[in-house]
């Protein structure tokens, strides 16, 4: 099982995870600031998860295993 | 080493960047000369652009004395964009929830009435007519008046003011009294929402700032936000469609599936990048980027506008595809200080394209016009369109 985590100390609020992955990220109304919807992504979300992390401009999100 | 080369400004033509950086992308960062300055690296690959963006050992403060500033404007105006972390993110953090994804959705509505508007006085209008001015301006000067809660009335004085310190040929006075000037103005205005609140994004912001936000930060917020309402998206508007109307078979390709806009925005973005001289740091510590030393201390300009021509970012980069794959271009930037306001950007691109060649079908270049550029900028973009339909 993958695991995916979002570090909200990282995370300048681009919304980048947001608009690409709306399913599994979204931001905070009174920050601003990433919310993790789920932290077990789908193998179907898998790729999309990845994508939304290669955007990220602060490295908050990972995924492990990779 | 080799000798210093200068900034790469002269284009070929209006929607081409600078020859010069196709030759420059084949190695690493290089030494750039700064008339009055220590020389500078110039960055222009895409992969060492983005390392680099994202390194913590970069400092973006510019009242340090080894910031490479290019633009017109004296150190210590440009609030959070020019400051570095922990700082920095209590500034921004004020501003993120004001620009989040759902936030901005939320404004379609009245950023399409706000285009809708623009059009109906365009299209009662004489032809030719400059769309700089009459539509790709006004338009996210609305709707970051609006958001903000500056009165509109006095878009002009906002206008010629943000614009003052954007030519790097010019002296830094020449922006350093625009800046005041817009400094005074929105430190009355914000003087006024402290004594009565108001619900807009200066007035929440007044409302939540603590005591370690001083008058003089919530007056660097107000005159960013001003500055970077104005700069960005008109000149990206204004370039977006002179772009599509230079390539008829990608507008063609828009107007066939107009549901294809965002991923046209995105290309746009890349292709036309018009952030140029704007993006400038400073190494705290010694950096390897692609094969050179940025050692500590060295100032360092990064070419966005050439990394997004970078083979590595797409394939054949120098074509405009609207149906390309999302690219991971630099055009809002990356790293800690990648553009805040770029939900807003992208929606104002999608409404203000959709609506004007939804509207105005016909649009055309008028004749034998030769739209005039903004080549020594630090964010590039046209001084005019003359368009008819």
């Amino acid at each position: 099982m993958t695991h995916l985590t979002a570090d909200r100390e990282a995370c300048r609020g681009a919304g980048q995870c947001t608009r690409l992955a709306p399913a599994l990220f979204d931001q905070d109304d009174d920050t601003g600031l990433v919310v993790l919807l789920t932290d077990s992504p789908t193998e179907a979300q898998l790729p999309t998860a990845r994508h939304a992390a290669s955007f990220c401009p602060t490295g908050a999100i990972t995924l492990s295993p990779p | 080493m080799q000798a210093p080369v200068v900034y790469p400004s002269k284009r070929e033509g209006p929607l081409e960047p600078p020859a010069e950086f196709a030759v420059l992308r084949q190695g690493p960062p290089v030494w750039m000369v700064v008339p009055g300055r220590k020389p500078c690296w110039l960055v222009t690959r895409f992969e060492d652009a983005r390392a680099l963006l994202g390194d913590r050992r970069i400092s973006s403060d510019d009242t340090r004395a080894d910031y490479p500033q290019m633009a017109a404007v004296p150190p210590g105006l440009l609030s959070f964009l020019r400051m570095d972390d922990p700082r920095h993110g209590t500034i921004r953090r004020l501003l993120t929830p004001e620009f989040t994804v759902r936030r901005i959705s939320a404004l379609r509505t009245a950023i399409e009435d706000a285009a809708d508007g623009l059009l109906d006085e365009l299209a009662a209008g004489p032809r030719p007519v400059d769309l700089i001015a009459h539509y790709a301006l006004p338009l996210p000067s609305l709707v970051i008046c609006r958001l903000l809660g500056v009165p509109f009335e006095d878009h002009e004085f906002f206008q010629s003011r943000s614009a003052a310190i954007m030519s790097y040929d010019d002296p830094p006075e020449v922006g350093g009294r625009a800046m005041l000037e817009l400094g005074d103005y929105l430190g009355r205005l914000i003087d006024a929402k402290t004594r009565e609140p108001s619900d807009d994004m200066l007035g929440r912001v007044i409302a939540k700032a603590g005591a370690d936000v001083s008058r003089e930060d919530l007056v660097g917020i107000a005159r960013l936000l001003i500055v970077a309402g104005h700069e960005t998206t008109a000149n990206m508007l204004g370039v977006s469609v002179l772009a599509l109307l230079q390539h008829p078979d990608q507008l063609a390709a828009l107007r066939a599936d107009p549901t294809i806009i965002q991923n046209a925005v995105e290309e746009l973005l890349r292709h036309q990048t018009i952030v140029q001289a704007a993006v400038a740091r400073t190494a705290t510590e010694d950096i390897d980027v692609g094969g050179v030393t940025i050692a500590a201390g060295d100032g360092v300009i990064v070419a966005v506008q050439s990394a997004n021509r970078d083979e590595t970012v797409a394939e054949d980069p120098d074509r405009l595809d609207l149906t390309r794959p999302p690219t991971r271009h630099l055009a809002f930037g990356h790293g800690a200080h990648q553009c805040l306001g770029q939900a807003l950007a992208r929606l104002e691109l999608d409404i203000g394209l959709t609506r004007l060649f939804s509207r105005l079908p016909s649009l055309a270049l008028a004749a034998s016009h030769l739209p005039q550029a903004r080549e020594t900028a630090a964010v590039y973009g046209l001084h005019d369109l003359q368009v008819t339909w």
